[in-house]
């Protein structure tokens, strides 16, 4: 279940409590998040949308722990990330975020294999164990047969399929994609789509998504909008 | 060593500029390995000098012979052991190009000056009984592809007319530094062969062997004064002095390679850091990926101190090989630097520069890197 009305979910698997975050630019103050509330259980599929400027990429930073709240909390699986230092946020976010952007954001002198292989250079798995969970998170993506291709190889719809295979490899947390069919024709949104439910209802992730495509919305258990710097439900 | 295959994927990004990085850190350490073997050479006689040898010459110039008289007198000073001669001799084998040392030496006590040239005892005394044989370094004797039992002619400069010798031994150096390229033959070859002409029973420099090296300056002055007031004064100075000022006769050969490898080095710092400067650049959103996926910021700036490393390494040990194997074919001025190698501790000397220049160059690139905000790089995608 999906809340955000601030009051104690014991299941909550993401909790974020009076989220606020302000900006400084020149003598200007920006109140961008305020006093947000978000309550995620496991297995949920949430889209978060609004107008550009409306917050949905500082939510996204702070709920990937890639920056820091002015004020409130963020706790996910009973850590609280909004004041670790920046070195065990980063080992936070390798163990616990699986990250999907518009661009696919793939490092264009790697093959498929080794972009999935990335985070798993961060863990202790030996070259046999990371080459496994590689050739799992690819076919679950549907591309076992394009393990040596770079991206430049590979249409949009496969980077992105990398890109998610990426995302999965280390079985994170929660997986947060921003715009990730942004970049992608009606088809290749659809498979993308197809496979984020897919990985949803049959593998249990919990994702939460940043959009602007009411289409892509419409697959989430839940979309909420940014309106004002607090949350606002919009459909289930 | 997992993020191997990572830092040489990059690195090959941009294959032209980076092998024109690595070529250029190559031809500066080449360089380095070059005036390092010159400077080698020109001061090989200093760093091999005696401690316990005197060169005893006439005051006015070194090309001013001494009487063969002093050298009785010279061994009569307290302290000194013994004294040998030996006069230049100057000769051309077939062309001027050609050039190596020649002295006519004293046969008596040569040997017990100059210990550190090895010698057979056969080979020796086979030399000892031919007025008309020759002692040859084993630098030369491989350079003209002489050996025992050859005759070989020289034509006389200072005394003219063609001069011929038979090769009766090859001497070795015994220390990695001694002078291989030397040609002795006997002086009283000399000496019964310009009676016609000028010379004779002079000598060009004494050497002379002290029994304790302490008393060097003592015994300096007692053989400058016993000679004073003649017609032959002599200037005495200790055989490091000697090859010193020898060798500051060309100038002042560590302070110009020091020069030069200084700026060799900053050039080498700002050519390096360029491209890892650049590398960095534009990298940024890769780099904010990289952190976003959970590289700390101390992996990041060890993968790009890395890439710089690989560079500077590879660009230093190329230029180091090269000019390993370039002294290897032995002295290119054809007797002029005849101690002309790269020892091995220079070698590492170079590299560790090389090694040197990869952190200094690499090191604010990767900082850059390492204190990029992962918001901001996220930005520029």
């Amino acid at each position: 279940m999906v809340s955000i009305d601030g009051k104690e979910h014991s299941d909550s698997l993401i909790r974020v409590r009076n989220l606020n975050k302000v900006y400084r630019r020149g003598g200007e103050t920006i109140n961008v998040l305020q006093g947000l509330n978000l309550d995620v259980e496991k297995g949920e599929f949430v889209a978060f949308m609004g107008p550009s400027g409306s917050g949905k990429t500082t939510l996204r930073n702070l709920l990937g722990g890639l920056d820091t709240p002015t004020s409130g909390t963020v706790t996910v699986d009973g850590d609280e990330i909004t004041h670790m230092s920046g070195r065990h946020l980063a080992s936070w976010r390798a163990r616990h975020v699986g990250f999907i952007f518009q661009m696919y954001n793939l490092i264009p002198v790697l093959t498929a294999f080794q972009n999935v292989e990335l985070p798993l250079l961060l863990t202790k798995l030996s070259k046999a164990q990371r080459r496994q969970h590689v050739e799992t998170a690819l076919s679950l993506v549907g591309l076992p047969d394009r393990m040596k291709h770079y991206p430049r190889q590979l249409s949009g719809g496969q980077e992105q399929r990398v890109a998610i295979a990426r995302a999965i490899v280390t079985d994170p947390t929660f997986l947060l994609c921003d715009e990730p069919t942004g970049d992608l024709d009606r088809k290749a949104a659809e498979e993308i789509l197809d496979l984020l439910t897919e990985l949803e209802s049959n593998h249990g992730k919990t994702i939460l998504m940043v959009t602007h495509d009411p289409l892509a919305a419409e697959r989430a258990d839940m979309t909420l909008h940014l309106d004002k710097g607090a949350l606002v439900e919009a459909a289930s | 060593m997992k993020y191997l295959p990572f830092i040489f994927r990059n690195l090959l990004r941009k294959k032209t500029r980076t092998i024109l990085t690595i070529g250029s850190i190559a031809v500066a350490l080449f360089l380095f390995g070059l005036l390092v073997t010159i400077e080698t050479a020109l001061n090989a006689g200093v760093d091999v000098a005696g401690v316990d040898r005197l060169i005893v010459r006439n005051k006015i110039s070194l090309i001013m012979p001494l009487p063969l008289s002093y050298q009785e007198r010279l061994r009569q000073i307290d302290n000194v052991s013994e004294a040998t001669f030996a006069t230049w001799f100057g000769a051309i084998y077939q062309e001027p190009k050609n050039f190596f040392p020649q002295f006519a030496i004293d046969t008596d006590t040569y040997r017990t000056v100059f210990p550190e040239f090895e010698i057979s005892d056969a080979e020796w005394n086979a030399f000892l009984a031919d007025r008309e044989g020759a002692v040859v370094g084993k630098g030369t004797a491989d350079r003209f592809g002489w050996k025992v039992g050859d005759r070989i002619p020289l034509q006389g400069t200072i005394w003219t007319g063609t001069w011929e010798f038979n090769i009766r031994a090859i001497y070795e150096g015994s220390r990695s530094g001694d002078d291989e390229s030397q040609f002795w033959f006997q002086w009283k070859y000399l000496e019964e062969r310009r009676q016609t002409s000028f010379g004779g029973g002079t000598v060009g420099w004494y050497t002379v062997k002290i029994d304790d090296p302490d008393q060097a300056v003592t015994v300096t002055g007692a053989i400058d004064e016993g000679f004073s007031n003649s017609a032959y004064e002599t200037s005495t100075e200790t055989e490091q002095a000697f090859a010193a000022g020898f060798a500051k006769q060309i100038g002042n050969i560590k302070m110009l390679i020091m020069s030069i490898g200084a700026v060799v080095l900053f050039t080498l710092l700002l050519v390096t850091g360029n491209t890892m400067a650049m590398a960095v650049r534009e990298r940024v959103p890769e780099l904010g990926v990289l952190k976003t996926l959970g590289f700390g910021d101390r992996t990041v700036l060890f993968l790009v101190l890395a890439e710089s490393l690989v560079i500077a390494t590879v660009g230093g040990a190329i230029g180091v090989g090269l000019a390993k194997l370039f002294t290897l074919g032995g002295d290119p001025t054809g007797g002029m630097l005849p101690v002309f190698y790269l020892s091995t501790g220079e070698m590492l000397l170079g590299l560790g520069i090389a090694i040197f220049v990869g952190l200094a160059a690499g090191s604010i690139p990767a900082l850059t890197a390492m204190n990029l905000r992962i918001v901001d790089a996220l930005r520029r995608v």
